[in-house]
């Protein structure tokens, strides 16, 4: 389980995220919605260790996370897909795998053939690729790639920021069947940070709204796309008095 | 013919030698984005430890090996102490790295002298081939020959190994490698230890080439930036070529054209930057 308590976050002197507080139940996706700079990505950011919290405390399975640099916290089995997939180009789709698996390439070595085996069963699309530098796939291949790369370290939790972003609506479908796969065959948790909020509201077993660094709503994906705010804010749909 | 191979070789040299200081500098300048405008001094510290234990009756191999020792944990205090601090602050790390080159070319001189020294060929390697009615150093070929074994090297560690692929990756996208749980830390000293390393081996192999002289820092410096401009930055195939571009030029170029040498090298890097602005081998920034 994912524990977040009181989490603040300064980039430079101005505070992104305000005592943010949250948590994640093994086996679940918890979808984080919100508008453009609600703090979204700075939350993932600062979960993964790229940011450094300035209050606040985060816990994993029971052990603190928060303060831990980024290569520390992968080792602790929190993965990050960043926003805009950030996959090697000039790597191939294997190389890309496997430095995924970094955190456990010594423990692991030997079974490093099967995990790429196993995201492969997982993505059929990057089999073909194999061999080819990353930099050479479309869109929605990077973006299998980088969620295969962020489960090679067979994370306890594993963050997704954007995986629609800039993605075909049939090729976004296919992406969040591969999570509800990732949830129930290898019981990860999941946090889904997304503007698409049909989409996160979708496969979501529970959902927070963020505005302007603050957690403004905490509910199920029905109580949350019933809310009148939401509605007319996320889903267009427009209230009539 | 044989005039001609004579200057092929020597260009050849000249170019491996620029090759090895290159490569490290342009290691680092992909990897880190760091411009160590401190790599000749080290260069020229290489070749002043070399000469040092050869006076102390050390044999040519091992005082090479103590060199490129003691550049690399050169190269480890100064980015842990230093450089760490000015990542990302392209400024900073131009007056810093220039700094610390003035610093260590002044205690170069406090320690060595301001005299021309000279660094005696190895005793191995101490003779000369016929190649017609021309003799050609046998030191000369060494230099060529090693150059392109660090080359191999380079292209086996980049293409056949994991410290490749994350130096591969960092290249690419920086933010990313920490976030695969890689320690990116202890990658950059690695990284800089290891061209810091790179330069010491070239200053003690460049030694018996060049000479050794107070100022041999900066013109080295020079050279090899513009070997790795030419070749693209961050490439060290891009430097391997330039390099033997750079050399080759030079060489003919002071046999020919002895007062404009320098001149032509300086126009190829700015026809080549006017015709690809990346470099030979760089890759394009959008």
């Amino acid at each position: 389980m994912l524990y977040v308590q009181g989490l603040s976050t300064h980039i430079g002197k101005i505070q992104i995220l305000h005592s943010i507080d949250l948590h994640v139940h093994q086996g679940e996706i918890v979808s984080i919605i919100g508008a453009n700079g609600a703090g979204k990505s700075t939350l993932l950011n600062t979960l993964a260790g790229l940011y450094f919290p300035s209050t606040g405390k985060v816990t994993l399975e029971g052990e603190v996370i928060s303060g831990l640099p980024a290569h520390k916290v992968v080792r602790k089995g929190l993965s990050l897909v960043p926003e805009g997939r950030q996959i090697f180009s000039n790597l191939t789709v294997k190389e890309n795998l496997l430095l995924g698996m970094y955190s456990r390439y010594y423990k692991e070595k030997n079974q490093a053939k099967d995990h790429i085996e196993m995201i492969l069963d997982m993505f059929p699309s990057l089999k073909k690729h194999i061999d080819n530098l990353g930099g050479n796939l479309s869109g929605g291949e990077q973006q299998m790639l980088a969620i295969g790369r962020g489960l090679m370290s067979k994370p306890k939790i594993i963050l997704l920021d954007e995986p629609s972003m800039g993605l075909a609506p049939k090729i976004v479908n296919e992406i969040l069947e591969i999570l509800m796969r990732i949830k129930k065959e290898m019981g990860t948790m999941i946090i889904l940070v997304e503007q698409n909020v049909k989409a996160a509201l979708k496969v979501a077993d529970r959902v927070y709204v963020m505005e302007q660094g603050n957690i403004a709503l905490h509910g199920t994906p029905e109580e949350i796309s019933m809310n009148p705010q939401v509605k007319s804010a996320y889903l267009g749909i427009k209230m009539t008095s | 013919m044989s005039i001609f191979l004579a200057q092929l070789l020597t260009g050849l040299a000249y170019g491996m030698l620029y090759f090895m200081i290159a490569a490290g500098l342009t290691i680092i300048l992909g990897v880190m984005n760091v411009v160590n405008l401190a790599h000749g001094t080290l260069f020229m510290l290489g070749a002043y430890i070399v000469f040092t234990f050869i006076s102390d009756e050390l044999n040519f191999w091992i005082a090479l090996l103590i060199s490129v020792l003691l550049t690399a944990v050169l190269g480890i205090i100064l980015e842990k102490l230093l450089i760490k601090h000015v990542y990302g602050k392209e400024l900073e790390q131009v007056l810093l790295t220039f700094g610390l080159s003035f610093i260590i070319a002044d205690v170069v001189k406090w320690i060595w002298g301001t005299e021309m020294q000279t660094l005696p060929v190895p005793a191995l390697l101490d003779a000369s081939l016929s190649i017609g009615e021309m003799v050609f150093p046998l030191y000369r070929l060494f230099v060529v020959f090693i150059g392109c074994l660090l080359a191999l090297l380079l292209w086996y560690l980049e293409s056949k190994t994991r410290i490749g692929a994350i130096i591969r990756a960092g290249v690419d996208d920086r933010a990313m490698v920490g976030a695969l749980g890689i320690n990116v830390g202890l990658v950059f000293t690695g990284v800089f230890a290891f061209g810091a390393a790179l330069a010491g081996l070239s200053g003690a192999l460049g030694g018996p080439l060049i000479g050794m002289y107070t100022g041999m820092d900066n013109e080295i410096l020079v050279t090899s930036l513009i070997v790795v401009v030419i070749g693209g930055l961050g490439s060290w195939k891009g430097s391997f070529i330039s390099a033997i571009l750079v050399g080759v030029i030079e060489t003919f170029g002071k046999v020919w054209f002895p007062s404009l040498s320098m001149l032509i090298v300086f126009l190829i890097m700015m026809v080549v930057l006017i015709i690809r602005p990346q470099g030979l081998f760089g890759r394009e920034v959008a």
